[in-house]
């Protein structure tokens, strides 16, 4: 099954369509058939435009027949999470607020990854707004996970790691606010990037929590996701969070850089509720690494404890000030028959948001009202000045950390019906978001029921290229990213 | 820090113009209740002498040159209006 079309990698795929041995429109044909035969039980995509992606793969091939091939992406299908905009199609949020919105502009990522000559294929599934970790808070129905019909793929980009698990994609985007795209890629068994604060621009991606919001690649490879970074990083004028920093070609870049690494070992993501499979398999990845000469080293990141709270105060509160646009105005859903304008706002925000949003408005609220602010989200800015000071110290001795990527494999779905249960999950991978780091979740193993386990690799601010040579040093020394789900 | 007791979910749902239901107001206390005790930690932290951290890199003063630029045409910047006449948007009456 690894040998089919649709479970190839980027980098494998461009080599045959530039050697002529492929064309775009038979490998969107051959995408397109697999969504066919498995998106029934995956449920991935939101909307796909199977006549739009196969004009895009015409055009691909025309272009290439032309001698203009614009580089690795051109004529690859690459799946978007349906917070990001493309002109003309859909883009809801997975939520009832936006269910016929239609874009009437690019987000800077897709204009980028139309340069770089994709076929843009589907929109996919997510919590609502990117409010979650298991992809159940949508209002189109959860996504199932493609290892295991019965799970949660993880979330909030749950769409986006399940599509490119079950093979309908070759690679997706999705958005990363406290582990949307790390702990599903670790709960599906693919590669997840979540670049540094300001490298990708959001220009064009519904925003959650803005001062912690980045786009980022799910990909099969650490190599693809280095080609699929190269092509979204760079300063944006059009968003102002943007950082001005040297883009290298991060493909060409990572095959110059190897190791042997020196990696930390925070303790403090290594105690209670660590699945004992989860943990037994990063174990073996920090074994590896020693057996390559790294120098393994334990660090301590004492504000760790303080992550989730500090998290969900800045989170909500970012959300419910973004959130505030949804007002049944200018967009989005409008109650019918109300009495006046006021009425109009409250009734058409109840009716478009689905619970979780509901609930983190009503804490972003009350966290930034009067008399409250300095003692929740003022506090809660400087807690998170000690997180960030945490990573930057352990950086005084190593080159990156190494963790797991989520406590546990994929859950049931209906499991954790506890709104703090849920947000638990993303006790690893908040602190990340909270500091700005770039970091990447790679396949490291299975628990003995078959679900995927997921290795997470912290790097330094804007030092993608070395982030991904040390993942792709422990993916070279292991198959687990070669295995496929049978569907 | 504030107890969790504090929460007034009808001066909260006012402030976020959202028409919760009674049984969404009794839900909405009770699991916000719990979280909010959990945030109860962070009081805690000695945080004397510490800055906020608003953004982890912190870009200040982005200017724009001051050109003009195409924007979108009306018709498709209205497009996704839930009731426009004329080019404009239509809303309750605001002002008697």
């Amino acid at each position: 099954m690894a040998s089919a079309l649709h479970y190839q990698t980027i980098a494998g795929l461009s080599a045959q369509l530039a050697a002529g041995r492929l064309s775009s429109v038979e490998l969107t044909r051959a995408v397109l058939a697999r969504t066919e035969a498995v998106e029934g039980r995956i449920r991935a995509f939101n909307s796909r435009d199977e006549a739009d992606a196969l004009k895009q793969a015409a055009d691909s091939d025309a272009r290439r027949a032309a001698g203009r091939s614009r580089g690795p992406l051109e004529g690859i299908p690459v799946g978007l999470k349906d917070v990001i905009a493309v002109t003309d199609q859909p883009l809801t949020a997975s939520s009832k607020m936006l269910a016929n919105f239609i874009s009437p502009y690019d987000a800077t990522v897709t204009a980028k990854l139309k340069q770089a000559g994709a076929v843009l294929w589907g929109r996919l599934n997510l919590d609502e707004f990117a409010m979650g970790s298991s992809t159940e808070n949508s209002a189109f129905g959860p996504t199932r996970n493609p290892w295991d019909l019965t799970r949660v793929p993880g979330g909030s980009s749950g769409g986006s790691a399940a599509a490119l698990a079950a093979g309908t994609a070759l690679a997706t985007l999705g958005s990363d606010t406290g582990g949307s795209i790390r702990q599903p890629a670790a709960l599906c068994g693919v590669v997840g990037l979540k670049p540094s604060y300001g490298l990708v621009s959001r220009y064009g991606l519904i925003a959650f929590a803005s001062s912690l919001d980045q786009i980022g690649p799910f990909t099969r490879t650490v190599e693809d996701a280095a080609i699929m970074l190269g092509a979204i990083a760079g300063h944006d004028p059009l968003d102002s969070t943007s950082y001005r920093t040297d883009v290298p070609d991060y493909r060409t870049a990572l095959a110059g850089k190897r190791g042997p690494w020196r990696i930390g070992i925070p303790k403090e993501y290594f105690g209670e509720g660590l699945d004992p499979e989860v943990g037994a398999a990063v174990e073996k990845a920090i074994a590896f690494y020693r057996s390559q000469n790294c120098e393994i080293k334990e660090v301590s990141l004492p504000h760790t404890q303080y992550c989730l709270d500090t998290y969900y105060i800045i989170a909500t509160a970012e959300a419910s000030s973004n959130l505030a646009r949804f007002d049944g105005i200018r967009y989005g859903h409008r109650a019918a028959d109300v009495t006046d304008v006021e009425d109009l706002y409250s009734r058409s925000r109840a009716e478009g948001f689905g619970a979780e949003v509901k609930r983190r408005i009503i804490l972003g609220t009350y966290v930034l009202s009067s008399g409250y602010y300095d003692a929740y989200y003022l506090r809660a800015q400087k807690v998170r000045t000690l997180i960030r000071q945490d990573f930057l110290n352990a950086y005084q001795e190593v080159d990156a950390l190494l963790t797991p990527t989520s406590p546990v494999p994929a859950f049931k779905l209906g499991e954790k019906s506890d709104p703090l249960a849920m947000y638990l999950c993303d006790i690893y991978t908040i602190g990340v978001n909270l500091a700005g780091l770039p970091a990447v979740s790679v396949p490291c193993g299975f628990t003995t029921g078959g679900l995927p386990i997921g290795l997470q690799l912290i790097g330094q601010p804007f030092r993608e290229t070395e982030l991904l040579a040390i993942a792709r040093d422990y993916e070279q020394g292991h198959d687990w990213h070669t295995r496929v789900p049978s569907l | 820090m504030a107890a969790s007791s504090e929460l007034n979910i009808d001066h909260v749902a006012r402030l976020a113009r959202l028409a919760l239901s009674p049984q969404e107001k009794a839900e909405y206390s009770r699991q916000l209740g719990d979280v909010l005790h959990h945030i109860g930690q962070l009081g805690k932290v000695d945080v004397n002498g510490v800055e906020p951290t608003a953004h982890a890199y912190p870009v200040v003063n982005v200017w724009d040159e001051d050109v003009p630029r195409a924007g979108l045409p009306v018709d498709v910047a209205l497009q996704n209006a839930p009731r426009q006449r004329q080019h404009m948007i239509a809303v309750p009456k605001v002002v008697e």
